[in-house]
């Protein structure tokens, strides 16, 4: 009797938890919707093929964002290359060449997830200071005699700073993959007489490219995404010339959407323009992360099939 | 087969010997280099986030030791009440870095930044806790299958885009709902920012329920408690540790995010409780004035001290955010 009456009343409570929490999740994917139906129904009037491939024009009320687009993918490709590799390694330090208690292997943990935590401004400041005035100032004073080449914002240092901001992003993804390849092939490998390296290069990760891939994609999505880091260390609101120097400034998407929704002297001429790069950049990172995913399943379900 | 037993020709096994163990040298030497090659980026990777920590450290360092710098932004300007104002309207905290008597009070600043972040987490934990709780006990496995991409969409948002949106259409909304005195405000910004910290929360708090063993679930459910039973009173209180982990990572999000707060709050440096004001938040400040700076003055040095403060901060909450994700997992696995 008692426990029917505990059941009866909690009853109600049920179906009231329930139903919040189910709530909760349609409200999610309701706002997510809005996002995304918003910027769609916005953006695509101005979306032409023209808008991409041409340059802004008379103040950024007319023209496209071609330099913009431009100026992010050359700063991703600068990115990729210089993070690509080290976080590659450090994954295959953290996966093949450490042991779980050794201090050196925690360190090496406490360092990456906290690089993870670092606000984005921060990575900004540390930019400024680490990259252009420090590294900067002091190419300038070795090979330039002084002369300010390097010692100013400039895109190499903007892809340095994304770098070390997606570090994280490659070296956990990586060794996610390099954790879940079978133990048995590179004890085979071993078993053969190879050594640690020739295993490593010629039977781990050549198993692995998926994944590096995959983290290779998911901080170029990332880093295409970010402006703060790159506000002060190389973005540039309007250049009249693509970037074609590693010391070049450059234009940007994300940088382009800040300014021109901030400080746009004409905001109702701007906002068809704006909605359509905020559709671009959404576009771009999207697809990114979906090609992420892609070779994430694919490498699943190889995996699942040699295992 | 024929084998011979050859007679030992001394010289000829040598050379054979010697050749090869200078191939085994070789393949040795290589993975020794790529041993050492590998744990140096490691150290790099340590060694990054320790220049992080010594860069924005010996550019607020001035803030403490440089004479000039103090004149201007001493230890009472940043961190004690002034008399600025009149009698009658006195303000005890301004943060006014270019004006003719610049002041420096970091407490409209910090107050901005925490405002929004409480907003942004009280919008944000509800939902997403409860999403959670939804996807790992009761949703049925097509809806899971939907809901996890939805939220890795809304992670792959851009914060910028998202600024962009809180900036143009939210606040049009929000000024039309609550007629605010001011477009850009706490509330605008805080609920921008909270769509941002919604993935983390989630994710974290899902990983943490999940992890719960089955027969915990089992153990409750053959006592004949309810499944939403179950989940209120078992599954819940087992999972806390790893819902606050997921709360603190938000708010450590929540505060050193940028770009939304930079673009929706309105951007005033006023010292203020209201949540209908326009804020500045320290992330916000450092994004909008470090570009205009004059390099090597006393706002400049301050700005990294700004910096400095929001980096510890976050610093600590992450370490706690991680002490207790890994002591959730450290329960289970015992359990």
């Amino acid at each position: 009797m008692a426990v029917r009456m505990i059941n009866t009343k909690s009853d109600y409570a049920g179906t009231l938890f329930r139903l919040l929490s189910g709530l909760a999740c349609l409200v999610i994917v309701a706002i997510v919707a809005l996002i995304l139906a918003n910027i769609t129904i916005h953006g695509k009037g101005h979306l032409t093929w023209a808008f991409l491939t041409t340059a802004p024009e008379q103040g950024m009320t007319e023209g496209g964002i071609f330099p913009a687009i431009y100026g992010t993918v050359l700063l991703v490709l600068l990115m990729t290359v210089a993070v690509v590799p080290v976080g590659v390694m450090v994954a295959i330090y953290l996966s093949e060449y450490s042991e779980l208690s050794s201090p050196f292997y925690k360190l090496t943990r406490l360092a990456v997830s906290n690089l993870a935590g670092v606000p984005s401004i921060v990575f900004g400041l540390f930019g400024l200071g680490f990259f252009v005035k420090f590294v900067g100032g002091n190419v300038d004073r070795l090979f330039f005699s002084g002369s300010l080449t390097f010692g100013q914002p400039a895109i190499v240092w903007a892809a340095l700073t994304l770098a070390v901001l997606t570090l994280p992003v490659v070296i956990l993804t990586t060794e996610d993959t390099l954790r879940s390849i079978p133990v048995e092939l590179r004890e085979a490998s071993l078993a053969l007489g190879a050594t640690k390296f020739q295993t490593i290069v010629r039977v781990v990760l050549p198993n692995a490219v998926s994944g590096i891939l995959t983290g290779g994609i998911l901080a170029v999505s990332r880093g295409a995404g970010e402006v703060a880091p790159i506000l002060f260390t190389g973005a540039a609101y309007f250049v009249p010339e693509l970037p074609h120097k590693l010391n070049s400034q450059f234009m940007e998407l994300g940088y382009h959407v800040y300014v021109l929704s901030t400080q746009s002297p004409d905001v109702d001429a701007t906002q068809p323009i704006l909605y359509s790069t905020v559709l671009v950049l959404l576009g771009l990172t999207f697809l990114l992360n979906l090609l992420a995913m892609l070779v994430r399943t694919q490498m699943r379900f190889r995996l699942r099939r040699n295992g | 087969m024929n084998l011979q037993i050859e007679p030992v020709n001394d010289g000829d096994s040598r050379e054979h010997l010697s050749l090869n163990s200078r191939q085994l040298s070789g393949a040795r030497l290589r993975d020794l280099l790529f041993a050492r090659a590998i744990q140096l980026n490691a150290v790099a990777t340590i060694a990054v986030i320790l220049l992080i920590f010594v860069y924005l450290g010996k550019e607020a360092l001035p803030v403490f030791t440089s004479a000039e710098v103090r004149k201007e932004a001493s230890w009472s300007n940043l961190f004690a009440p002034q008399r600025y104002g009149t009698e009658e309207a006195p303000l005890p905290f301004v943060w006014q870095p270019v004006s003719d008597v610049p002041k420096y009070s970091l407490a409209p600043l910090f107050l901005g930044s925490l405002k929004v972040t409480l907003i942004a987490l009280l919008i944000a934990a509800p939902l997403a806790i409860l999403a959670a709780v939804y996807t790992a006990e009761f949703a049925p496995g097509w809806l899971r299958e939907l809901i996890k991409p939805v939220i890795e969409l809304l992670a792959g948002i851009p914060s910028v885009v998202l600024g962009f949106l809180a900036l143009i259409v939210l606040a049009t909304w929000l000024q039309e709902i609550f007629q605010f005195d001011y477009r850009l405000n706490a509330v605008n910004a805080g609920l921008a920012l909270g769509l941002a910290i919604l993935p983390i929360i989630y994710t974290v708090s899902e990983e943490a329920l999940s992890s719960v063993p089955r027969s915990y679930r089992e153990a409750s459910l053959a006592l004949g408690v309810t499944p939403w039973r179950t989940a209120w009173s078992v599954v819940l209180p087992a999972a806390f540790p790893g819902i606050f982990a997921a709360l603190v990572l938000g708010f450590g999000r929540a505060i050193g995010e940028t770009m939304i707060v930079l673009m929706a709050s309105g951007n005033a440096a006023v010292f203020s409780w209201s949540l209908s004001d326009s804020v500045r938040t320290v992330s916000a400040t450092i994004a909008a004035e470090l570009g205009e700076v004059v390099f090597g003055s006393p706002h400049y040095h301050v700005l990294f001290l700004l910096g400095g403060l929001l980096l510890a901060l976050t610093f600590a909450l992450n370490l706690l955010g991680e002490y207790w994700s890994k002591r959730i997992r450290r329960k289970m696995q015992g359990a």
